[in-house]
């Protein structure tokens, strides 16, 4: 397939969009294979979220990081100057460009392969996928390609995200900062102190996309720990929300526009299917947080998916 | 040697069923920390609390103020770190009999410096009223319940979970505050923890086979750390003393050791292997033994340091050594 440049503010048709996510899907799906394990339902449902931002709602430059992810440069501190982040993925700031903070870094699959779609990473870059000295890592931290911060302690990155929003509108910046979030983090007490802070301080050039799978590790969300209702949580705390179909890219996309036009922190809730595009997980339900597959049967199955996912119906 | 598959998981089930004071308080990582068994078979003890570590401590908290034990079970980092005021103003201050289970420790996730607990035993040791165990084989993670149960204050346990090898033999009981003595010798005294301790094993009989007389210690409690024979060992040692351990050097077995060398007067040289002050990144649990150096290699190459010249054992040397199950045979006498 083709790779989408980034175009910054310029619109992606739909069916571009579907077809990345399409794409998203397959990757995933053969690594999960290949690795005999994977996030696999956090590509089904947050595939055209990802793709939607990077290609229809953030204004992001071209990547400056090379296509072949760099192998882990040592762990930040003073004796090491080698040290990066993969932000550079995303571009490079400038202050009228957006910035985009990942959250759920066990999505970090999703996210990478996403990356290959558009040209940001290489063909090969999941070479390195979960291989020993690589910083393209299972879970995701701050030397992973797109990744900017710190985050598989979950619910922490929204707050780390409210600083450098908070730091742009000091410096002036017309640039939006983006965070995609999993739905499982609204059940960390963090994730409402950074709420109530983002209203407090007004800051209206923040934008929150959350896949709502309604999935967590131990199962359905309501059995685990219920955070519904979210979206009337979120307005008594002071955020604009909009609760949308998270596979449908125009809603998504229309769900994010006029952020950083007011005060007001804006979440959009995007109601996702985790099985969505492969409906065979259906049968695995409630268990669907981390897929390995059981047999070779089961696994011959899955192979025989990936051939029908590569044919780009959506 | 024998590999236990999943011990904690049926253990717990079967240590529970006639205690119906313990309770099980889960963050979302029920079937992770072996916990989904106790769930399943006594579902009116087990709770989810949901992905929410520091509210889950409080819970604890009042649970235990109203005279149950509950057993918090997460990942050891989502125990020490995140909530770590919880634990101890809520728990170690009003010294609340809180059973905190803590999986993944050290490096041994793939999950990257955010699932790596490399400083759960400092903060835990940090904590008055806190007792600190740590389990080194599946003999300890079935045993190690009763141990923390005993204990009428909060109890951190780092716990093993999924294939875990039993280094020990079950009629050898686990004892709280008691080392386990695992070979008697005076050039050196090697003192080892947790996952380590299969590695130590290694070098030591590698070691001894080069004619050094090592002593070994496998230590699982590590607060309070007073046993008389740890005391001894280290006082014996000619050469010097090296600790072994899946944790960062500060604050772990290494200080603890430090510090009781120091307390009591003993001049002996001290190598403290672990992770030297740094976090580290997400690879395989080989690679980054080998990487941070807590393997029998490092073990081997700080011996080499202690007795002043090479001792020529290599790759195959350390492989060549066989373990068994430390049976009462194997076993030698009390110091
Ligand atoms: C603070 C913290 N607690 C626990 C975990 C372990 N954990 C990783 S993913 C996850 C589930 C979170 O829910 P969600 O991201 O919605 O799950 P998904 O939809 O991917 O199944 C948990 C509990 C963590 N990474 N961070
Ligand atoms: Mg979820």
């Amino acid at each position: 397939m083709e790779s989408i440049p980034a175009r910054p503010g310029a619109a992606t048709a739909p069916g571009d969009i579907r077809r990345v996510a399409t794409a998203i899907r397959r990757r995933v799906l053969e690594h999960t294979l290949e690795n005999n394990g994977g996030y696999l339902s956090q590509a089904c449902s947050s595939a055209e979220i990802l793709a939607t931002l990077y290609l229809g709602v953030m204004r992001l430059g071209p990547s400056t990081a090379p296509p072949t992810p760099r192998p882990f440069a040592g762990v930040p501190g003073a004796d090491n100057p080698h040290a990066f982040t993969g932000a550079d993925y995303n571009g490079a700031p400038a202050p009228e460009l957006d910035r985009f903070i990942f959250s759920p870094v066990h999505y970090a699959l999703v996210l990478y392969s996403l990356l290959i779609e558009l040209g940001r990473l290489g063909p090969d870059a999941l070479d390195a996928f979960n291989r020993d000295g690589s910083t393209v890592e299972l879970i995701g931290a701050e030397h992973s390609p797109g990744h900017e911060v710190t985050a598989g302690s979950l619910g922490q990155a929204l707050s780390q995200a409210g600083g450098i929003a908070l730091a742009r509108r000091l410096r002036g910046d017309t640039g939006r900062v983006w965070v995609f979030m999993s739905d499982g983090e609204f059940q960390e007490g963090q994730t409402w102190e950074a709420f109530a802070a983002l209203a407090h301080h007004r800051l209206g050039n923040i934008g929150v996309y959350v896949d709502a799978n309604a999935q967590q590790c131990d199962g359905p969300m309501d059995t685990v720990m219920t955070t519904e209702p979210l979206a009337a949580r979120l307005r008594a705390f002071g955020a604009e929300v909009r609760e949308v179909d998270g596979h449908d890219p125009v809603a998504l996309a229309e769900a994010g526009e006029g952020v950083g036009e007011d005060g007001v922190p804006r979440v959009v809730i995007a109601r996702t299917d985790p099985c969505r595009g492969i409906d065979r997980l259906r049968e695995r339900w409630p268990k669907l947080h981390y897929v390995r597959f059981k047999n070779e049967a089961e696994f011959n199955l899955y192979r025989g998916l990936l051939a029908g996912l590569s044919e780009g119906d959506a | 040697m024998e590999i236990v598959q999943r011990p904690h998981r049926d253990n717990l089930v079967r240590w529970a069923e006639q205690r119906p004071e313990v309770l099980v308080l889960s963050a979302d990582l029920t079937s992770s920390c072996e916990a989904d068994g106790f769930r399943d078979a006594y579902p009116e003890r087990f709770f989810s609390m949901g992905m929410a570590e520091q509210n889950m401590m409080g819970f604890a908290a009042g649970l235990a103020r109203e005279g149950f034990f509950p057993y918090v079970h997460t990942f050891a980092v989502f125990v020490s770190r995140r909530p770590f005021d919880q634990v101890a103003m809520s728990i170690a201050y009003p010294n609340l009999p809180v059973r905190l289970i803590g999986f993944l420790p050290g490096i041994t996730t793939p999950g990257g410096v955010t699932h790596q607990a490399v400083d759960d035993i400092g903060l835990m040791r940090l904590l008055p009223n806190m007792t600190v165990l740590e389990c080194g084989d599946a003999t300890e993670v079935e045993q190690v319940l009763d141990l923390a149960q005993a204990v009428p204050g909060p109890v951190y346990v780092r716990m093993l979970r999924g294939e875990v090898p039993r280094l020990f033999d079950p009629a050898e009981p686990m004892v709280l505050g008691r080392a386990r003595l695992l070979g008697e010798g005076e050039d050196l005294i090697v003192l080892s923890s947790g996952i380590c301790t299969e590695e130590a094993l290694r070098a030591t009989g590698a070691l001894r086979a080069h004619g050094l007389s090592v002593g070994h210690l496998h230590v699982s409690t590590l607060k309070p750390f007073d046993d008389p024979r740890v005391r001894a060992a280290l006082a014996s040692a000619r050469l010097g003393v090296i600790t072994l351990e899946n944790h960062s050097i500060v604050g772990g077995l290494g200080s603890a050791v430090a510090e009781l060398m120091a307390e009591r007067g003993i001049g002996a040289r001290l190598i403290r292997l672990g992770l030297r002050d740094t976090y580290a990144h997400g690879a395989s649990r080989q690679y980054l033994m080998r990487e941070y150096g807590l393997d029998a290699m490092a073990l081997v190459r700080a011996a080499e340091r202690l007795v002043g010249e090479p001792l020529g054992i290599d790759e195959d040397a350390l492989a060549a050594v066989r373990l068994e199950t430390m049976g009462r045979a194997e076993r030698t006498e009390d110091l």
